[in-house]
């Protein structure tokens, strides 16, 4: 059974169809890569799956269950992480809180436990947070700058500290949206090697990304976007070599 | 002990000072909602008015001990803050404040109109029923109150407040329940503000709904601004300096409102983030000590 199920998915805003009828399966354990030219709707498609919008048609299932038309805040506990294309930190607070605001659905106490935070019990799960949040930065190579404010990261560092405040959700799926964005080489590679090592420790990986290099060398599986229609679907190199997909990047006649 | 303590300060300047203890609870009480959760609420008044009148009616009816009116007068005017929020906490930014606007003025022309609260004539408050003076009990409100924004603040809800200040979308995506945080910071918010009336109805002895108006609110919101919006000191520092400025500036007569606005102005053009706000000390000094969770060297970091 697939971890994540996008079924007959289609999404309208007034007269647009951003997404079209997509059908789309993620299995556990894989790097899936989703790819497209420029507003064909991989964005959307994320947005749909985190409950930013309700699909306006179909079905979206994940372990099983749908999660069509939940609150973003139920899907992610549910186990989905995800980063932004358009990076969302918070970034007037410190690097190790961005990441302990990650790890708020791996805990219980509330007002309560901040009233009553002497409480051992309190304690202990503050210090299992703050563990997991050490283990997370570790994971991006960020440990070293816990108690920086966010903001003042590079931008490659910012990145990747979205992607270790998405690892704090403890997901069994993270969804990374345009990770590679403005890196230099060196940096794509060392992102290349930490997005390994998180499907390595059991995170299903579903990204989107621009560049080919990286998705090609990344991932299990690729699958292409066009105006909101999926056309391609498998194998890096069987979709490269997939006409339909040459077509939708270069234009009609590139594939002859 | 204490007590010797508070007679030997005159009059005067104790009354100094028990303004100035209120107006640290009622800042900070506003300062949970505007500062920690970014919600801007310019009635925070009214939340201050129902605390003050539930108070003083229970002094008046029940003659109940004053540290339980205390306590109910808060939790009186938290259940009507969690009421009202769940409604209206959906809106944000000028939206909320209009909201919150609106709901003072009615809440002041409900208590001008209701016979309980003795219409525009407003209510004598009897003496407390407590052993303890005024000036140890507001002592005693403020020391709590500080710790439980201290507490609030580095914590796991603390946290979630913070979140859903700086970006409600990627708040959203970990996992918080924005409305839940909403109305439950509006409430300790609301909670605080109660309280905080119902002593300045006690120390005052007389209230009027008239005082609870969008001036109060502004006194409220300026202090919270003015010491630097989500950060406790500076909060505490600008309600210090707010509730005592009038009178330090009493010298000045006629021209005090005029001097006292000027200044405002200038500090909001220098120090938009207010006198102590946008500094983390916890921060500022683990980073100054080279603190660092685990191994790795510490690059330094280049401009800021």
């Amino acid at each position: 059974m697939a971890l994540l199920k996008l079924d007959n998915t289609t999404i309208r805003f007034g007269g647009l169809v951003a997404v079209n009828g997509v059908n789309l399966e993620v299995e556990e354990g894989e790097i899936l890569a989703l790819i497209g030219p420029n507003g064909a709707g991989k964005s959307t498609i994320f947005n749909l799956i985190t409950g930013i919008y309700p699909p306006s048609e179909g079905d979206i299932s994940f372990k099983g269950k749908s999660i069509a038309g939940l609150s973003p805040y139920i899907i992610a506990g549910r186990g989905i992480g995800r980063t932004f294309q358009n990076i969302r930190l918070f970034g007037q607070q410190t690097v190790l809180d961005n990441v302990l605001i990650g790890a708020h659905t791996r805990g219980n106490w509330n007002l309560s436990g901040a009233l009553l935070q002497f409480l051992p019990a309190v304690r202990k799960e503050e210090g299992r947070l703050l563990e997991l949040a050490i283990r997370c930065l570790t994971k991006v190579d960020l440990a070293h700058k816990a108690y920086e404010l966010a903001c003042n990261l590079p931008y490659g560092e910012q990145r990747r500290l979205e992607i270790a405040r998405a690892l704090a959700i403890e997901p069994a799926l993270i969804l990374l949206d345009e990770p590679a964005a403005g890196m230099n080489p060196q940096e794509k590679q060392t992102l290349l090697e930490m997005v390994r090592t998180i499907r390595n420790d059991g995170v299903t990986v579903f990204l989107v990304e621009h560049d080919m290099k990286f998705v090609m060398g990344l991932s299990d599986r690729v699958a292409v976007l066009d105006y909101g229609s999926k056309i391609a679907d498998g194998r890096p190199e069987e979709v490269r070599a997939n006409p339909a997909v040459i077509e939708a990047y270069l234009g009609k006649g590139a594939a002859h | 002990m204490y007590q010797y303590l508070v007679n030997s300060i005159d009059p005067y300047t104790m009354q100094i000072l028990v303004n100035i203890g209120i107006g640290i609870i009622l800042a900070l009480g506003l300062n949970i909602i505007t500062g920690l959760t970014g919600q801007l609420s310019l009635g925070h008044a009214a939340f201050m008015s129902v605390g003050a009148f539930a108070g003083a009616l229970l002094t008046i009816k029940t003659g109940a001990p004053f540290y339980l009116t205390i306590l109910l007068s808060g939790l009186i005017t938290a259940a009507v803050a969690a009421a009202i929020g769940w409604p209206i906490l959906r809106l944000t930014g000028d939206y909320l404040a209009i909201c919150t606007l609106g709901f003072a003025e009615i809440v002041k022309v409900v208590f001008l109109n209701l016979e309980v609260t003795n219409k525009a004539l407003g209510l004598t408050v009897p003496a407390p029923n407590t052993t303890l003076s005024m000036p140890v009990t507001v002592l005693i409100v403020v020391i709590l109150v500080i710790i439980v924004s201290v507490f609030i603040e580095n914590s796991r809800f603390g946290r979630a407040l913070k979140a859903i200040r700086d970006d409600e979308i990627a708040a959203e995506s970990m996992g918080i329940n924005i409305a839940r945080y909403k109305v439950q910071s509006f409430a300790v918010s609301a909670f605080m503000a109660g309280i905080g009336g119902c002593l300045y109805g006690h120390f005052l002895g007389y209230i009027n709904p008239s005082d609870f108006g969008f001036l109060k609110s502004i006194d409220m919101l300026s202090m919270v601004v003015l010491g630097g919006l989500g950060s406790v000191p500076g909060v505490v520092f600008g309600a210090s300096l707010l509730s005592a400025a009038p009178e330090f500036l009493r010298f000045m007569s006629q021209y005090r409102m005029l001097v006292y606005g000027a200044l405002l102005v200038f500090l909001m053009v220098f120090r938009p983030n207010g006198l102590l706000g946008g500094i983390d000390f916890a921060a500022l000094v683990l980073r100054k000590l080279g603190v660092k969770p685990r191994g790795a060297a510490h690059e330094k970091q280049g401009g800021h």
